[in-house]
Protein backbone atom coordinates (compact mmCIF):
# COMPACT_ATOMS: atom_id res chain seq x y z
CA UNK A 1 0.00 0.00 0.00
CA UNK A 2 2.96 2.18 0.03
CA UNK A 3 2.68 5.84 -1.71
CA UNK A 4 4.98 6.29 -4.99
CA UNK A 5 8.15 7.36 -4.48
CA UNK A 6 11.32 6.92 -1.83
CA UNK A 7 10.38 5.87 1.67
CA UNK A 8 12.27 6.67 4.76
CA UNK A 9 14.25 3.70 4.07
CA UNK A 10 15.43 1.20 6.89
CA UNK A 11 14.74 2.31 9.78
CA UNK A 12 15.42 0.53 13.25
CA UNK A 13 13.21 0.69 16.71
CA UNK A 14 14.78 2.51 19.89
CA UNK A 15 13.93 2.12 22.94
CA UNK A 16 13.60 4.42 26.21
CA UNK A 17 13.99 3.15 29.72
CA UNK A 18 12.53 5.89 32.66
CA UNK A 19 10.74 5.83 36.04
CA UNK A 20 14.15 3.82 37.79
CA UNK A 21 13.49 3.61 41.67
CA UNK A 22 12.93 5.41 43.14
CA UNK A 23 10.79 7.83 40.75
CA UNK A 24 8.05 5.08 39.59
CA UNK A 25 5.80 6.41 37.10
CA UNK A 26 2.29 6.43 38.95
CA UNK A 27 -0.64 5.18 36.76
CA UNK A 28 -4.17 6.64 37.00
CA UNK A 29 -5.33 3.66 38.90
CA UNK A 30 -2.98 4.74 41.72
CA UNK A 31 -0.66 2.18 41.06
CA UNK A 32 3.14 2.60 39.79
CA UNK A 33 5.44 0.83 37.44
CA UNK A 34 9.19 0.84 37.35
CA UNK A 35 10.94 0.41 35.57
CA UNK A 36 8.80 1.46 32.09
CA UNK A 37 10.05 1.04 28.83
CA UNK A 38 8.72 2.87 25.97
CA UNK A 39 9.79 1.28 22.40
CA UNK A 40 10.13 4.48 19.77
CA UNK A 41 10.96 4.83 16.11
CA UNK A 42 11.81 8.53 14.38
CA UNK A 43 12.19 10.04 11.08
CA UNK A 44 13.57 13.01 9.52
CA UNK A 45 15.57 15.56 11.71
CA UNK A 46 15.10 17.46 14.27
CA UNK A 47 15.31 21.17 13.27
CA UNK A 48 18.14 23.42 15.68
CA UNK A 49 15.01 25.18 17.67
CA UNK A 50 13.41 22.22 17.87
CA UNK A 51 10.44 22.92 16.74
CA UNK A 52 9.62 20.28 13.78
CA UNK A 53 9.12 17.06 15.92
CA UNK A 54 5.68 15.45 15.11
CA UNK A 55 4.30 12.49 17.64
CA UNK A 56 2.13 10.22 15.71
CA UNK A 57 0.47 7.92 17.44
CA UNK A 58 -0.96 4.28 16.73
CA UNK A 59 -4.65 2.60 17.33
CA UNK A 60 -5.00 -0.49 18.95
CA UNK A 61 -2.75 -2.62 17.84
CA UNK A 62 -0.56 -0.45 16.26
CA UNK A 63 3.38 -0.35 17.28
CA UNK A 64 6.00 2.09 17.03
CA UNK A 65 7.13 0.82 13.11
CA UNK A 66 5.30 3.51 11.21
CA UNK A 67 7.40 4.08 8.62
CA UNK A 68 10.25 2.62 6.48
CA UNK A 69 11.22 -0.67 7.01
CA UNK A 70 13.38 -2.60 9.62
CA UNK A 71 16.60 -4.85 7.67
CA UNK A 72 15.74 -7.82 6.01
CA UNK A 73 11.68 -7.06 6.36
CA UNK A 74 9.41 -6.63 3.42
CA UNK A 75 6.74 -4.82 4.97
CA UNK A 76 7.19 -1.12 5.86
CA UNK A 77 5.33 0.05 9.01
CA UNK A 78 1.39 1.19 9.21
CA UNK A 79 1.64 4.67 7.98
CA UNK A 80 4.20 4.34 5.30
CA UNK A 81 2.20 5.82 2.97
CA UNK A 82 1.64 8.69 4.99
CA UNK A 83 5.13 9.31 6.68
CA UNK A 84 8.14 10.05 4.15
CA UNK A 85 9.71 12.40 1.92
CA UNK A 86 7.25 14.57 0.54
CA UNK A 87 4.47 12.63 1.94
CA UNK A 88 1.88 13.96 4.02
CA UNK A 89 4.56 13.74 7.41
CA UNK A 90 7.16 15.20 5.57
CA UNK A 91 10.42 13.78 7.04
CA UNK A 92 11.96 16.54 4.61
CA UNK A 93 10.17 18.97 6.87
CA UNK A 94 9.59 17.08 10.11
CA UNK A 95 10.88 15.58 12.91
CA UNK A 96 8.39 12.35 13.34
CA UNK A 97 8.52 10.19 16.41
CA UNK A 98 6.52 7.38 17.22
CA UNK A 99 6.05 5.19 19.96
CA UNK A 100 4.42 2.23 20.98
CA UNK A 101 1.70 2.63 24.11
CA UNK A 102 2.18 2.00 27.33
CA UNK A 103 0.90 -1.83 27.95
CA UNK A 104 1.72 -2.83 24.71
CA UNK A 105 3.40 -5.52 23.49
CA UNK A 106 6.23 -4.41 21.02
CA UNK A 107 8.78 -3.45 22.87
CA UNK A 108 6.85 -1.01 25.30
CA UNK A 109 6.24 -2.13 29.15
CA UNK A 110 3.28 -3.90 29.17
CA UNK A 111 1.59 -6.96 31.00
CA UNK A 112 3.77 -9.93 28.90
CA UNK A 113 6.90 -7.69 30.58
CA UNK A 114 8.82 -9.07 33.57
CA UNK A 115 8.05 -7.84 36.55
CA UNK A 116 11.34 -7.12 38.35
CA UNK A 117 9.76 -7.97 41.95
CA UNK A 118 8.96 -11.26 40.50
CA UNK A 119 11.25 -12.11 37.40
CA UNK A 120 8.09 -13.17 35.72
CA UNK A 121 5.58 -11.59 33.55
CA UNK A 122 3.40 -8.68 35.11
CA UNK A 123 0.54 -10.55 33.44
CA UNK A 124 -2.95 -9.69 35.24
CA UNK A 125 -0.51 -7.95 38.24
CA UNK A 126 -0.04 -5.62 35.62
CA UNK A 127 -2.00 -2.27 37.02
CA UNK A 128 -4.65 -1.12 34.67
CA UNK A 129 -3.81 1.89 32.41
CA UNK A 130 -5.56 4.60 30.53
CA UNK A 131 -4.95 6.76 27.38
CA UNK A 132 -4.11 9.76 29.69
CA UNK A 133 -1.11 7.25 30.93
CA UNK A 134 0.22 6.15 27.68
CA UNK A 135 0.29 9.89 26.92
CA UNK A 136 2.12 10.83 30.37
CA UNK A 137 4.52 8.00 29.47
CA UNK A 138 5.03 9.63 25.74
CA UNK A 139 5.66 13.01 27.61
CA UNK A 140 8.71 11.76 29.10
CA UNK A 141 9.83 10.08 25.78
CA UNK A 142 9.38 13.71 24.27
CA UNK A 143 11.34 15.39 27.64
CA UNK A 144 14.09 12.60 26.43
CA UNK A 145 14.32 13.62 23.01
CA UNK A 146 14.68 17.20 24.02
CA UNK A 147 11.39 18.90 22.69
CA UNK A 148 9.53 21.32 24.61
CA UNK A 149 6.61 21.94 22.24
CA UNK A 150 5.41 19.85 19.40
CA UNK A 151 4.39 21.26 16.18
CA UNK A 152 1.81 18.18 15.71
CA UNK A 153 0.24 15.21 17.99
CA UNK A 154 -1.45 12.89 15.22
CA UNK A 155 -3.14 9.82 15.01
CA UNK A 156 -6.39 7.30 14.13
CA UNK A 157 -8.56 5.87 16.21
CA UNK A 158 -7.01 5.11 19.26
CA UNK A 159 -4.05 7.45 18.60
CA UNK A 160 -6.66 10.43 17.57
CA UNK A 161 -7.83 9.81 21.19
CA UNK A 162 -3.95 9.86 22.65
CA UNK A 163 -3.83 13.22 20.49
CA UNK A 164 -6.98 14.37 22.26
CA UNK A 165 -5.41 13.90 25.54
CA UNK A 166 -1.67 15.46 24.60
CA UNK A 167 -3.86 18.52 23.66
CA UNK A 168 -5.84 18.69 27.10
CA UNK A 169 -2.88 17.22 29.56
CA UNK A 170 -0.28 19.15 27.77
CA UNK A 171 -2.07 22.31 26.36
CA UNK A 172 1.35 24.23 26.60
CA UNK A 173 3.48 21.71 24.70
CA UNK A 174 1.40 21.38 21.24
CA UNK A 175 1.10 23.58 18.76
CA UNK A 176 -1.99 21.24 16.61
CA UNK A 177 -3.92 18.79 17.21
CA UNK A 178 -4.81 16.08 14.52
CA UNK A 179 -7.69 13.42 15.75
CA UNK A 180 -8.49 11.21 13.04
CA UNK A 181 -11.42 8.61 12.92
CA UNK A 182 -11.83 8.89 16.57
CA UNK A 183 -13.72 10.27 19.84
CA UNK A 184 -13.74 12.17 22.72
CA UNK A 185 -15.19 9.11 24.25
CA UNK A 186 -16.42 5.73 23.68
CA UNK A 187 -19.92 4.93 22.61
CA UNK A 188 -21.76 1.92 24.52
CA UNK A 189 -21.36 0.31 20.82
CA UNK A 190 -17.38 0.55 20.67
CA UNK A 191 -17.09 -0.54 24.61
CA UNK A 192 -19.78 -3.63 23.27
CA UNK A 193 -17.48 -4.50 20.53
CA UNK A 194 -14.20 -4.24 22.49
CA UNK A 195 -16.07 -6.68 25.59
CA UNK A 196 -16.94 -9.17 22.75
CA UNK A 197 -13.18 -9.67 22.26
CA UNK A 198 -11.94 -9.67 25.83
CA UNK A 199 -14.90 -12.24 26.44
CA UNK A 200 -13.06 -14.19 23.68
CA UNK A 201 -9.66 -14.26 25.42
CA UNK A 202 -10.65 -14.73 28.69
CA UNK A 203 -13.40 -17.51 27.75
CA UNK A 204 -10.21 -19.69 26.04
CA UNK A 205 -8.93 -22.48 28.46
CA UNK A 206 -5.55 -21.13 27.59
CA UNK A 207 -6.26 -18.12 29.17
CA UNK A 208 -5.70 -19.02 32.81
CA UNK A 209 -6.37 -16.08 34.16
CA UNK A 210 -3.91 -14.05 32.40
CA UNK A 211 -1.30 -16.77 33.37
CA UNK A 212 -0.10 -18.33 30.12
CA UNK A 213 3.43 -17.27 29.43
CA UNK A 214 5.29 -19.79 28.41
CA UNK A 215 3.09 -22.34 28.27
CA UNK A 216 0.17 -23.12 25.18
CA UNK A 217 -1.23 -19.58 24.50
CA UNK A 218 -5.27 -18.59 24.58
CA UNK A 219 -4.70 -18.37 20.48
CA UNK A 220 -8.20 -18.84 19.83
CA UNK A 221 -9.69 -16.35 22.32
CA UNK A 222 -7.39 -13.93 20.69
CA UNK A 223 -8.03 -14.98 16.96
CA UNK A 224 -11.61 -14.70 17.85
CA UNK A 225 -11.30 -11.05 18.92
CA UNK A 226 -8.97 -10.24 16.29
CA UNK A 227 -12.08 -11.39 14.00
CA UNK A 228 -14.81 -9.26 15.38
CA UNK A 229 -12.28 -6.61 14.89
CA UNK A 230 -11.91 -6.86 11.67
CA UNK A 231 -15.59 -6.98 10.98
CA UNK A 232 -16.08 -3.51 12.47
CA UNK A 233 -13.07 -1.72 10.58
CA UNK A 234 -14.60 -2.43 6.96
CA UNK A 235 -17.51 -1.52 5.70
CA UNK A 236 -20.95 -3.66 4.04
CA UNK A 237 -19.57 -2.57 0.77
CA UNK A 238 -15.91 -2.27 1.34
CA UNK A 239 -16.48 -6.06 2.35
CA UNK A 240 -18.91 -6.65 -0.93
CA UNK A 241 -16.24 -5.21 -3.03
CA UNK A 242 -13.32 -7.61 -1.32
CA UNK A 243 -15.57 -10.99 -0.94
CA UNK A 244 -18.62 -10.53 -2.42
CA UNK A 245 -20.08 -14.06 -1.86
CA UNK A 246 -17.17 -16.12 -3.61
CA UNK A 247 -15.98 -19.40 -2.84
CA UNK A 248 -12.43 -19.66 -1.88
CA UNK A 249 -11.99 -23.19 -3.43
CA UNK A 250 -14.63 -25.35 -4.94
CA UNK A 251 -17.55 -25.65 -3.51
CA UNK A 252 -19.12 -29.05 -3.55
CA UNK A 253 -20.53 -30.03 -0.46
CA UNK A 254 -22.49 -28.17 2.23
CA UNK A 255 -19.47 -28.22 5.39
CA UNK A 256 -18.50 -25.82 8.73
CA UNK A 257 -15.34 -25.01 7.12
CA UNK A 258 -14.64 -21.71 6.14
CA UNK A 259 -15.62 -22.05 2.46
CA UNK A 260 -16.54 -18.15 1.96
CA UNK A 261 -13.74 -16.04 1.41
CA UNK A 262 -14.71 -13.51 3.90
CA UNK A 263 -14.57 -16.34 6.25
CA UNK A 264 -11.04 -17.50 4.97
CA UNK A 265 -9.86 -13.73 5.30
CA UNK A 266 -11.00 -13.33 8.89
CA UNK A 267 -9.48 -16.48 9.88
CA UNK A 268 -6.49 -16.00 8.35
CA UNK A 269 -6.22 -12.88 10.22
CA UNK A 270 -7.28 -14.16 13.32
CA UNK A 271 -4.65 -17.05 13.85
CA UNK A 272 -1.89 -14.64 12.62
CA UNK A 273 -2.40 -12.21 14.77
CA UNK A 274 -1.01 -14.14 17.77
CA UNK A 275 2.20 -14.38 16.16
CA UNK A 276 2.67 -10.34 16.85
CA UNK A 277 0.04 -9.75 19.66
CA UNK A 278 -0.41 -10.43 23.37
CA UNK A 279 -3.51 -11.56 24.29
CA UNK A 280 -2.89 -9.43 27.88
CA UNK A 281 -2.10 -6.12 26.07
CA UNK A 282 -5.51 -7.10 24.03
CA UNK A 283 -7.58 -6.89 27.27
CA UNK A 284 -5.78 -3.75 29.02
CA UNK A 285 -5.24 -1.60 26.00
CA UNK A 286 -9.08 -2.04 25.03
CA UNK A 287 -9.94 -1.58 28.20
CA UNK A 288 -7.95 1.74 28.41
CA UNK A 289 -9.89 3.40 25.28
CA UNK A 290 -13.41 1.76 26.76
CA UNK A 291 -12.46 4.04 29.69
CA UNK A 292 -11.86 6.78 27.91
CA UNK A 293 -13.46 10.42 28.71
CA UNK A 294 -11.68 13.04 27.49
CA UNK A 295 -14.25 15.67 28.98
CA UNK A 296 -14.24 13.08 32.08
CA UNK A 297 -18.19 13.71 32.75
CA UNK A 298 -17.52 17.65 32.17
CA UNK A 299 -18.57 19.54 28.88
CA UNK A 300 -15.85 18.87 26.21
CA UNK A 301 -16.17 22.95 25.84
CA UNK A 302 -15.42 23.50 29.02
CA UNK A 303 -12.42 20.96 29.17
CA UNK A 304 -11.25 22.46 25.86
CA UNK A 305 -11.02 26.34 26.91
CA UNK A 306 -8.04 27.99 26.56
CA UNK A 307 -6.72 25.27 24.38
CA UNK A 308 -4.53 27.03 21.86
CA UNK A 309 -3.49 23.86 19.74
CA UNK A 310 -5.20 23.99 16.21
CA UNK A 311 -7.62 21.32 15.34
CA UNK A 312 -7.75 19.23 12.18
CA UNK A 313 -10.01 16.86 12.69
CA UNK A 314 -10.81 14.32 10.19
CA UNK A 315 -13.90 12.19 9.62
CA UNK A 316 -14.62 9.07 7.32
CA UNK A 317 -18.67 8.85 5.83
CA UNK A 318 -18.57 5.02 5.51
CA UNK A 319 -16.67 4.96 9.33
CA UNK A 320 -19.60 3.07 11.35
CA UNK A 321 -17.39 2.00 14.18
CA UNK A 322 -15.91 5.43 14.64
CA UNK A 323 -19.03 7.35 13.32
CA UNK A 324 -18.87 11.42 12.06
CA UNK A 325 -21.03 12.38 14.49
CA UNK A 326 -18.06 11.63 17.32
CA UNK A 327 -15.85 13.91 15.57
CA UNK A 328 -18.35 16.58 14.63
CA UNK A 329 -19.06 16.49 18.65
CA UNK A 330 -15.10 17.24 19.01
CA UNK A 331 -15.68 19.65 16.21
CA UNK A 332 -18.37 21.44 17.98
CA UNK A 333 -17.05 21.80 21.07
CA UNK A 334 -13.96 23.15 19.08
CA UNK A 335 -16.32 25.83 18.02
CA UNK A 336 -18.29 26.13 21.40
CA UNK A 337 -14.29 26.46 23.26
CA UNK A 338 -13.39 28.88 20.51
CA UNK A 339 -10.46 26.50 19.65
CA UNK A 340 -9.36 27.07 16.09
CA UNK A 341 -10.29 23.99 13.81
CA UNK A 342 -11.19 22.70 10.61
CA UNK A 343 -13.09 19.49 10.13
CA UNK A 344 -13.47 17.20 6.89
CA UNK A 345 -15.40 14.58 6.47
CA UNK A 346 -13.91 12.44 4.07
CA UNK A 347 -15.92 10.33 1.30
CA UNK A 348 -14.65 7.02 1.61
CA UNK A 349 -16.03 3.24 1.09
CA UNK A 350 -13.35 1.26 3.21
CA UNK A 351 -14.85 1.85 7.01
CA UNK A 352 -12.92 2.51 10.26
CA UNK A 353 -9.58 1.22 7.89
CA UNK A 354 -10.13 4.41 5.76
CA UNK A 355 -7.51 5.99 7.66
CA UNK A 356 -5.05 3.72 6.73
CA UNK A 357 -5.77 3.21 3.32
CA UNK A 358 -7.56 6.50 2.22
CA UNK A 359 -4.60 8.38 1.91
CA UNK A 360 -4.56 10.87 -1.26
CA UNK A 361 -7.18 13.60 0.58
CA UNK A 362 -6.31 12.80 3.81
CA UNK A 363 -2.94 13.47 3.11
CA UNK A 364 -3.91 17.00 1.48
CA UNK A 365 -5.29 17.77 3.94
CA UNK A 366 -2.62 16.98 6.70
CA UNK A 367 0.21 18.32 4.51
CA UNK A 368 -1.33 21.94 4.58
CA UNK A 369 -2.19 22.19 7.93
CA UNK A 370 1.15 21.13 8.83
CA UNK A 371 3.02 23.59 6.68
CA UNK A 372 0.36 26.03 7.94
CA UNK A 373 1.31 25.24 11.83
CA UNK A 374 5.09 25.31 10.90
CA UNK A 375 4.21 28.72 9.26
CA UNK A 376 2.91 30.38 12.47
CA UNK A 377 6.46 28.70 15.40
CA UNK B 1 -12.83 29.40 -10.82
CA UNK B 2 -10.80 31.87 -9.88
CA UNK B 3 -8.42 29.86 -7.12
CA UNK B 4 -5.41 32.39 -6.21
CA UNK B 5 -7.77 34.76 -4.76
CA UNK B 6 -6.52 37.62 -6.83
CA UNK B 7 -9.40 38.60 -8.59
CA UNK B 8 -12.37 38.69 -6.70
CA UNK B 9 -15.59 39.65 -7.42
CA UNK B 10 -16.88 43.63 -6.72
CA UNK B 11 -19.35 42.59 -4.33
CA UNK B 12 -16.33 40.20 -2.71
CA UNK B 13 -14.02 43.28 -3.43
CA UNK B 14 -17.09 45.48 -1.16
CA UNK B 15 -16.86 43.06 1.50
CA UNK B 16 -12.98 43.07 1.74
CA UNK B 17 -14.01 46.99 2.32
CA UNK B 18 -16.32 46.87 4.66
CA UNK B 19 -14.72 44.38 7.09
CA UNK B 20 -12.72 46.13 9.75
CA UNK B 21 -8.87 45.44 10.56
CA UNK B 22 -7.76 42.25 12.81
CA UNK B 23 -11.81 41.44 13.28
CA UNK B 24 -13.09 37.86 13.88
CA UNK B 25 -14.93 36.96 10.82
CA UNK B 26 -17.31 33.59 10.15
CA UNK B 27 -17.95 32.54 6.58
CA UNK B 28 -21.02 31.18 5.72
CA UNK B 29 -20.94 28.93 2.49
CA UNK B 30 -16.84 30.18 2.14
CA UNK B 31 -16.53 27.82 -0.75
CA UNK B 32 -13.22 27.63 -2.11
CA UNK B 33 -12.06 30.25 0.64
CA UNK B 34 -11.22 33.17 -2.00
CA UNK B 35 -13.12 35.62 0.55
CA UNK B 36 -11.71 34.47 3.45
CA UNK B 37 -8.07 34.04 1.70
CA UNK B 38 -8.27 38.11 0.98
CA UNK B 39 -9.90 38.71 4.31
CA UNK B 40 -7.09 37.40 6.02
CA UNK B 41 -4.42 38.74 3.77
CA UNK B 42 -5.70 42.34 3.62
CA UNK B 43 -7.24 42.75 7.26
CA UNK B 44 -5.51 39.98 9.43
CA UNK B 45 -8.62 38.64 10.44
CA UNK B 46 -9.09 35.13 12.39
CA UNK B 47 -10.93 33.64 10.05
CA UNK B 48 -13.27 30.60 9.96
CA UNK B 49 -15.44 28.87 7.04
CA UNK B 50 -18.31 26.60 6.67
CA UNK B 51 -18.84 24.83 3.76
CA UNK B 52 -20.81 21.75 2.96
CA UNK B 53 -18.86 20.99 -0.44
CA UNK B 54 -16.48 18.09 -0.50
CA UNK B 55 -13.86 19.71 -2.65
CA UNK B 56 -14.08 23.31 -1.59
CA UNK B 57 -13.03 22.32 1.82
CA UNK B 58 -9.97 20.74 0.10
CA UNK B 59 -9.14 23.91 -1.27
CA UNK B 60 -9.80 26.16 1.77
CA UNK B 61 -7.49 23.95 4.15
CA UNK B 62 -4.74 24.57 1.33
CA UNK B 63 -5.15 27.77 1.40
CA UNK B 64 -4.60 27.49 5.54
CA UNK B 65 -8.18 28.82 6.35
CA UNK B 66 -9.81 27.25 9.03
CA UNK B 67 -12.95 25.69 7.93
CA UNK B 68 -15.94 23.61 8.86
CA UNK B 69 -17.48 20.79 6.62
CA UNK B 70 -20.65 21.02 7.79
CA UNK B 71 -24.40 22.53 6.66
CA UNK B 72 -25.35 26.56 7.18
CA UNK B 73 -28.47 25.27 8.20
CA UNK B 74 -27.48 23.68 11.79
CA UNK B 75 -23.73 25.25 11.66
CA UNK B 76 -24.45 28.45 13.89
CA UNK B 77 -26.17 27.22 17.59
CA UNK B 78 -22.77 25.68 18.70
CA UNK B 79 -21.96 29.44 18.45
CA UNK B 80 -22.10 32.15 21.59
CA UNK B 81 -23.82 35.25 21.23
CA UNK B 82 -21.39 37.78 19.49
CA UNK B 83 -18.78 35.13 18.75
CA UNK B 84 -17.92 37.25 15.49
CA UNK B 85 -17.56 40.99 14.72
CA UNK B 86 -18.94 39.87 11.60
CA UNK B 87 -20.96 36.98 10.10
CA UNK B 88 -20.81 36.62 6.08
CA UNK B 89 -23.73 35.11 4.00
CA UNK B 90 -23.03 36.56 0.88
CA UNK B 91 -24.33 34.22 -2.45
CA UNK B 92 -25.70 31.84 0.10
CA UNK B 93 -28.64 33.31 1.59
CA UNK B 94 -30.82 31.76 -1.16
CA UNK B 95 -29.56 28.57 -1.09
CA UNK B 96 -30.35 27.75 3.03
CA UNK B 97 -33.71 26.19 4.11
CA UNK B 98 -34.53 28.54 6.30
CA UNK B 99 -33.29 32.21 5.32
CA UNK B 100 -35.03 33.51 8.57
CA UNK B 101 -33.40 30.85 11.18
CA UNK B 102 -30.24 31.47 9.74
CA UNK B 103 -30.25 35.57 9.31
CA UNK B 104 -31.55 35.39 13.48
CA UNK B 105 -28.39 32.96 13.87
CA UNK B 106 -26.35 35.18 12.57
CA UNK B 107 -27.39 38.20 14.20
CA UNK B 108 -27.06 36.47 17.45
CA UNK B 109 -23.44 35.32 16.70
CA UNK B 110 -22.18 38.27 15.19
CA UNK B 111 -22.30 41.80 15.64
CA UNK B 112 -22.55 42.60 12.03
CA UNK B 113 -23.76 40.90 9.32
CA UNK B 114 -23.18 40.80 5.79
CA UNK B 115 -25.67 39.73 3.33
CA UNK B 116 -25.31 39.12 -0.19
CA UNK B 117 -27.52 36.98 -2.79
CA UNK B 118 -29.02 37.91 -6.43
CA UNK B 119 -32.27 39.89 -6.97
CA UNK B 120 -35.12 38.47 -8.18
CA UNK B 121 -36.89 41.80 -9.94
CA UNK B 122 -33.88 42.40 -12.07
CA UNK B 123 -34.94 44.15 -15.58
CA UNK B 124 -33.54 41.04 -17.15
CA UNK B 125 -35.36 38.48 -14.77
CA UNK B 126 -38.77 40.75 -15.25
CA UNK B 127 -38.22 40.33 -19.14
CA UNK B 128 -37.92 36.81 -18.73
CA UNK B 129 -40.90 35.84 -16.78
CA UNK B 130 -43.25 38.79 -17.00
CA UNK B 131 -43.23 38.97 -21.51
CA UNK B 132 -41.09 35.36 -21.97
CA UNK B 133 -43.02 33.21 -19.60
CA UNK B 134 -39.72 31.32 -18.53
CA UNK B 135 -37.89 31.40 -15.55
CA UNK B 136 -35.39 33.75 -15.88
CA UNK B 137 -31.82 32.45 -16.34
CA UNK B 138 -29.38 35.59 -15.74
CA UNK B 139 -25.90 36.34 -14.88
CA UNK B 140 -26.64 36.21 -11.18
CA UNK B 141 -29.53 33.26 -11.45
CA UNK B 142 -27.14 31.07 -13.68
CA UNK B 143 -28.95 27.84 -13.39
CA UNK B 144 -31.97 25.81 -15.03
CA UNK B 145 -35.60 25.43 -13.03
CA UNK B 146 -33.62 21.55 -12.74
CA UNK B 147 -30.93 22.17 -11.35
CA UNK B 148 -30.44 25.19 -9.62
CA UNK B 149 -28.62 24.98 -5.99
CA UNK B 150 -31.17 28.48 -4.93
CA UNK B 151 -34.16 27.70 -2.55
CA UNK B 152 -35.59 30.85 -2.42
CA UNK B 153 -36.54 33.85 -4.69
CA UNK B 154 -35.96 37.42 -3.43
CA UNK B 155 -35.84 40.81 -4.69
CA UNK B 156 -34.43 43.74 -3.25
CA UNK B 157 -36.93 45.34 -2.12
CA UNK B 158 -38.25 41.90 -0.35
CA UNK B 159 -35.46 42.28 1.76
CA UNK B 160 -35.86 45.62 2.82
CA UNK B 161 -39.23 44.73 4.13
CA UNK B 162 -38.46 41.74 6.14
CA UNK B 163 -35.70 43.97 7.75
CA UNK B 164 -38.65 46.86 8.75
CA UNK B 165 -40.73 44.09 9.73
CA UNK B 166 -38.07 42.40 11.74
CA UNK B 167 -36.62 44.99 13.29
CA UNK B 168 -33.12 44.67 11.35
CA UNK B 169 -30.90 47.54 11.17
CA UNK B 170 -29.96 48.19 7.98
CA UNK B 171 -26.59 50.22 8.05
CA UNK B 172 -25.26 49.84 4.60
CA UNK B 173 -26.18 48.48 0.83
CA UNK B 174 -24.51 47.95 -1.85
CA UNK B 175 -25.73 47.23 -5.22
CA UNK B 176 -24.13 45.09 -8.31
CA UNK B 177 -24.48 44.33 -11.78
CA UNK B 178 -21.62 41.63 -12.36
CA UNK B 179 -18.97 43.93 -12.98
CA UNK B 180 -19.99 47.66 -11.57
CA UNK B 181 -21.67 49.09 -8.82
CA UNK B 182 -25.48 50.55 -9.06
CA UNK B 183 -26.53 53.72 -7.86
CA UNK B 184 -30.20 53.75 -9.25
CA UNK B 185 -33.03 52.22 -8.88
CA UNK B 186 -31.31 49.03 -7.88
CA UNK B 187 -34.31 46.29 -7.71
CA UNK B 188 -34.51 47.33 -11.63
CA UNK B 189 -30.76 47.30 -12.35
CA UNK B 190 -29.24 45.36 -9.38
CA UNK B 191 -28.33 41.98 -10.30
CA UNK B 192 -27.60 41.79 -6.82
CA UNK B 193 -27.60 43.08 -3.82
CA UNK B 194 -25.31 43.03 -0.35
CA UNK B 195 -26.66 44.43 2.82
CA UNK B 196 -24.62 45.27 5.99
CA UNK B 197 -26.72 44.41 8.89
CA UNK B 198 -27.26 44.85 12.76
CA UNK B 199 -29.90 43.61 15.42
CA UNK B 200 -32.18 46.68 15.63
CA UNK B 201 -33.82 47.82 18.68
CA UNK B 202 -36.75 45.71 19.78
Amino acid sequence: MAAGGEGVGIVETRYYTFAHKPHPLEVECGKTLSPVTLAYETYGRLNRDKSNGVLVLHALTGDAHAAGLHEGDKNPGWWDNMIGPGKAFDTDRYFIICSNVLGGCRGSTGPSSINPETGKPYALDFPLITVKDMVNAQRLLVDHLGIDRLLSVAGGSMGGMQALQWAVSYPERVRSVIPIATTATHSPQQIAFNEVGRQAIMADPNWNEGDYYGRELPAKGLSVARMVGHITYMSDLSMNEKFGRRFRTCHSHFSFDPNFEVEGYLQYRGENFIKRFDPNSYLYITKAIDYFDLANGRGLQEILRGVKARFLVIAFKSDWLYPAYQSQEIARACKRAGVEATYAELNSTWGHDAFLIEIAEQSHLVSHFLKKAMAAV
Amino acid sequence: MDKDGSHLRPDQSAIVEIITQDASVLDLGCGHGELLEALVREKRVRGQGIEIDDEAILDCVAKGLNVFHDDIDRGLSEYGDRSFDFVIINQTFQQVRKPDVVLREALRVGRGVIVGFPNFATLKTRFQLGLRGRTPVTPSLPYDWYDTPNLHFLSILDFVDYCRKSAIRIERTFYFTAKRRVRVLPNLFAETAMFLITKGRV
